[in-house]
């Protein structure tokens, strides 16, 4: 009689992949889509890569507010899910894209945008980490 | 500066978010696709109900 396969979490360290098993995971923080163009899903990576990059630059483009330190618990949240956009947080940080404060309404829609667009390139990188480690099938 | 009307930004936002969710929470691209205009529908058709909810409250 067959037994049902479950499959559980694959191991980490993977030996029929070569290669350091996080480098999707990081490469696709720093850059959106970039972790599932390492791993040859070009066209996914392509998808992500417009839908994220397109959210940040709306949101920068509405004038919304790009979160540079945290000083009440609602900042907080809104600097780690900026965090969230890898290079594309530091690189407006450091051209001083984006407002300081918030001003009108489409600038409010605009931070929604950037933090959104943050956490939405985390759940990309974790993606790319699944099919590489094999959690989710390539 | 883009100054989008409410509507155009929450089918903008839904658009985005719905391409991410389908890619990364279904895993053929068939599914990708069902899934991904499943979260857009729901993204704006609540949008749509909560606005009339919130007009019929303020009236």
């Amino acid at each position: 009689m067959a037994t049902p396969q479950i499959r559980t979490s694959a191991s980490p360290r993977d030996p029929s992949k070569p290669g350091f098993v996080y480098l999707p995971l990081i490469a696709g923080w720093l850059v959106p889509g970039a972790g599932h163009f390492l791993l040859g899903k070009w066209g996914r990576g392509v998808l992500l890569a417009v839908s994220i990059i397109g959210m940040f630059a709306l949101g920068i483009g509405m004038n919304g507010k790009v979160y540079a330190n945290a000083h009440e618990i609602l900042d907080l949240l809104g600097l780690v899910g900026d965090l969230g956009n890898g290079l594309l947080y530091f690189g407006s940080r450091a051209l001083s894209l984006g407002a300081d404060q918030v001003q009108v309404t489409t600038g409010d829609y605009g931070t929604r945008f950037i933090v959104v667009a943050g956490l939405l390139n985390v759940i990309a990188a974790v993606d790319a980490h699944n099919i590489r480690t094999g959690r989710k099938p390539a | 500066m883009l100054r989008p009307s409410h509507f155009t930004a929450v089918v903008l936002f839904a658009l985005c978010a719905s391409v991410v969710f389908g890619i990364t929470m279904r895993e053929t691209p068939r599914r990708m696709v069902r899934y991904g205009a499943y979260c857009f529908v729901l993204f704006v058709g609540a949008a749509i109900v909560l606005s009339w909810v919130m007009f019929l409250i303020a009236r």
